[in-house]
């Protein structure tokens, strides 16, 4: 009754043909070169304009003059926008396999919940002003918030919608409290309502050492659970019957769903979105096959993330646009023409 | 979820007949009373303590000139429209949930609120608006937001799936933009939002009171006349059809009859948190029956909304905490608790 649409019978039981798998192959390697076209424009293009000719004396001969240290800001930014958006993006397609619903992304999971309450705790009761001194604030506060929703799901026995259910209640409590906090202290509405829109403008390489050696261990989790949840996707009865260990893959995908997106909230606030729609866009082409989304939702998150932050810094000279709000109105509409191009985008 | 039929069937003489759902009834008449008895006790709570039995007697019209004065001119419309606010929000989150077929297809999570937001932001941080205008911002917000929404979901017929995703996508769009004016803000313009985002029922008056109850005298029976149609749609559009359900009316009456609720809901109170998303999934939970369950998510609704702003009046004194606070706790934390015994009775 609650969440799962009908299960959906997939045509594509065969194994797809290998003119397909070139073709999906060279979509990835595609894919990879506009990743790298981004991340070259993310260091280049900025507030402040700079020569070909500075960005790679500051790439490539780094002696300290102004430009150069413009790229180093940059490449550090860029950095945490690879590894975030492909944090979020693996997340999003992790979570909308575990819960079977297309619509989970890591708010539904209560993630974001527990790192904005951790951070308005930090801010309110320990006086943390600094962006790093938030990441292990809010990294611990959104792995307890998984561990919690985990265990009140039903642990083992979780099912996609209890898992569901329980994010959002714990969601709906810590609102109410991350509300309260604002409410009632000023200091703290002053802070909170620029980490929660979501920025990659703080990065700096003690951040990024910070969440990397988490951000790598749930990538290569992540991946690495692309057959199970394959059959997991199939419900609850046939996977078991295919020989799928239910419980075990459950566990293991929530857990690389927290600490990806716990690390990646924490390094930049709430990015919402890109989890939900990175997802929705490679299904469109690549099919039900998690062994292709995973690695397609890795490269192109990043592209969506880094695009919405150049063209952030862009827009608003010599200001800028947050990437969240960017990449939430840039991606909408582009989710929209998507979702009606599509019959539907079934899961 | 397993049910045990509580359904009798009424005959008459005459040969009409009327199914009755018992325990619904029984739900619906308990929230009520639920929710008729939070009103008292919310309008003798506050800096002037005024007893449950001299509260009755003052809005029978036998009280002090004192008492009246605070009784029926200053706590009952917030009463009234705390009620009326829960009443339309539980009633617009079961038909926008049944019509999507989706527990998480509120009007938080289709956008709904977060246009309304936008609209009242708009007002607040760029035009310094008076609250009357906050209220018409917020209402042309979410009206406008509801229409989008609708028409950008429309392909030959709306279907309730799709209508979540593009519901998904305007409200991503809405809140980044929420976000911005959040951040353009200064901070006391910021504050003010604030509380106008977590919902709120202080300083209501009776000039709020009168367009929701008109907009729910005619909403209301609207939307129960065509509750039967709503049950045939969850099973399915194809069989919706097939039993002589006009399918795109329905569904298209349905949407509007929830997007004005919603709407001026929104506007009168600011988006209170999770009533629309918690209330429906509760009341469902109580009469154990299947359907959209209207009038129980309505009552429900209502009766959490004046609970929850009771409860932070007497936790927090008088007009500390708004009362999308204690909704965004209250709710969630109910909400886990029936998550935890209906596993141990093994449900869900």
């Amino acid at each position: 009754m609650l969440v799962d649409s009908p299960p959906e019978q997939r045509a594509e039981t065969a194994p797809a043909p290998p003119t397909r798998r070139a073709a999906r192959a060279l979509g990835l390697l595609l894919s990879v070169l506009i990743l790298v076209l981004v991340a070259l424009a993310s260091i280049a293009i900025g507030a402040r304009a700079l020569s070909p000719d500075q960005v790679w004396h500051g790439l490539f001969h780094d002696t300290g003059t102004y430009g150069d240290v413009v790229v180093d800001e940059r490449i550090a930014r860029t950095l945490l926008g690879l590894l975030a958006g492909a944090a979020l993006g693996l997340a999003g397609a992790v979570l909308q396999a575990l819960t079977r619903n297309p619509l989970a992304d890591p708010g539904l999971l209560g993630i974001n919940a527990g790192a904005s309450a951790a951070v308005v705790t930090a801010i309110t009761c320990f006086g943390v002003t600094s962006l790093t001194g938030y990441v292990w604030f809010a990294f611990l506060g959104a792995a307890a918030v998984g561990a919690l929703v985990w265990f009140l799901g039903g642990s083992r026995g979780a099912t996609p919608v209890r898992l569901a259910l329980a994010g959002t209640a714990i969601s709906a409590a810590l609102y109410g409290y991350l509300q309260a906090a604002m409410i009632l202290d000023d200091a703290a509405l002053g802070r909170m309502r620029f980490w929660t829109v979501g920025s990659l403008a703080s990065a700096t390489d003690s951040t990024i050492l910070q969440v990397l050696p988490f951000l790598a261990a749930g990538m290569v989790l992540a991946l690495a659970l692309a057959r199970p949840l394959n059959a997991v996707a199939m419900g609850d009865d046939t996977a078991r019957a295919l020989g799928a260990n239910l419980g075990r893959t459950r566990a293991l995908a929530m857990l690389a769903a927290t600490v990806l997106c716990g690390a990646a909230t924490a390094a930049c606030g709430p990015i919402v979105f890109v989890g939900l729609m990175v997802p929705h866009v490679v299904r469109s082409f690549t099919g039900p096959d998690l062994r292709w989304i995973l690695p397609y939702a890795t490269v192109l998150s990043p592209v969506l993330l880094l695009g919405a932050d150049v063209i952030g810094r862009v827009v608003a000279r010599p200001s800028e646009l947050q990437v969240g709000i960017v990449t939430a109105i840039i991606g909408g509409p582009v989710f929209i023409f998507l979702v009606r191009r599509r019959r539907t985008a079934q899961l | 979820m397993k049910t045990r039929s509580t359904t009798r069937a009424v005959r008459t003489p005459g040969g009409l007949s009327l199914r009755l759902d018992l325990r619904a009834l029984l739900v619906v008449v308990l929230l009520l009373a639920a929710a008729c008895a939070a009103g008292v006790a919310l309008i003798g709570t506050g800096d002037a303590k005024i007893p449950a039995a001299d509260v009755l007697r003052t809005l029978a019209g036998n009280g002090n000139a004192y008492q009246d004065f605070i009784v029926n001119e200053l706590r009952l419309p917030r009463v009234l429209v705390g009620l009326l606010v829960g009443g339309s929000l539980g009633l617009g989150g079961a038909l926008f949930q049944s019509v999507s077929r989706n527990p998480l297809g509120s009007p938080d999570v289709l956008g709904l609120s977060q246009g309304s937001t936008a609209g009242a932001l708009v007002v607040i941080v760029l035009l310094s608006g008076t609250s009357t205008q906050v209220t018409a911002g917020a209402l042309i917000g979410g009206l406008v937001t509801g229409l989008a929404i609708y028409l950008l979901a429309w392909k030959q017929g709306v279907h309730g799936y799709r209508l979540v995703l593009v519901g998904i996508g305007v409200s991503a769009v809405a809140t980044a933009v929420n976000g911005y004016l959040l951040t353009k803000a200064d901070l006391v313009d910021a504050a003010r939002a604030v509380v106008w985002m977590t919902g709120s029922l202080g300083g209501r008056d009776w000039d709020q009171v009168w367009p929701l109850l008109a907009l729910c005298a005619v909403l209301v029976p609207l939307v129960l006349v065509h509750a039967r149609g709503l049950r045939m749609l969850e099973m399915g559009d194809d069989v919706a059809n097939a039993l002589g359900v006009r399918v795109q009316r329905v569904r298209l009456v349905l949407m509007v009859s929830a997007v004005l609720l919603t709407a001026a809901a929104t506007a009168a109170a600011g988006p209170v948190s999770f009533v629309a998303l918690t209330a429906p999934q509760l009341a469902r939970r109580l009469t154990r029956s299947p359907g959209p369950n209207l009038v129980p998510s309505l009552c429900m609704g209502a009766a959490l909304l004046v609970a929850a702003d009771w409860a932070s009046q007497r936790a927090f004194g008088a007009d500390q905490l708004p009362v999308g606070v204690v909704t965004g706790v209250l709710g969630g934390v109910y909400l886990l608790w029936l998550l935890v015994t209906e596993r141990r009775a093994g449900r869900i």
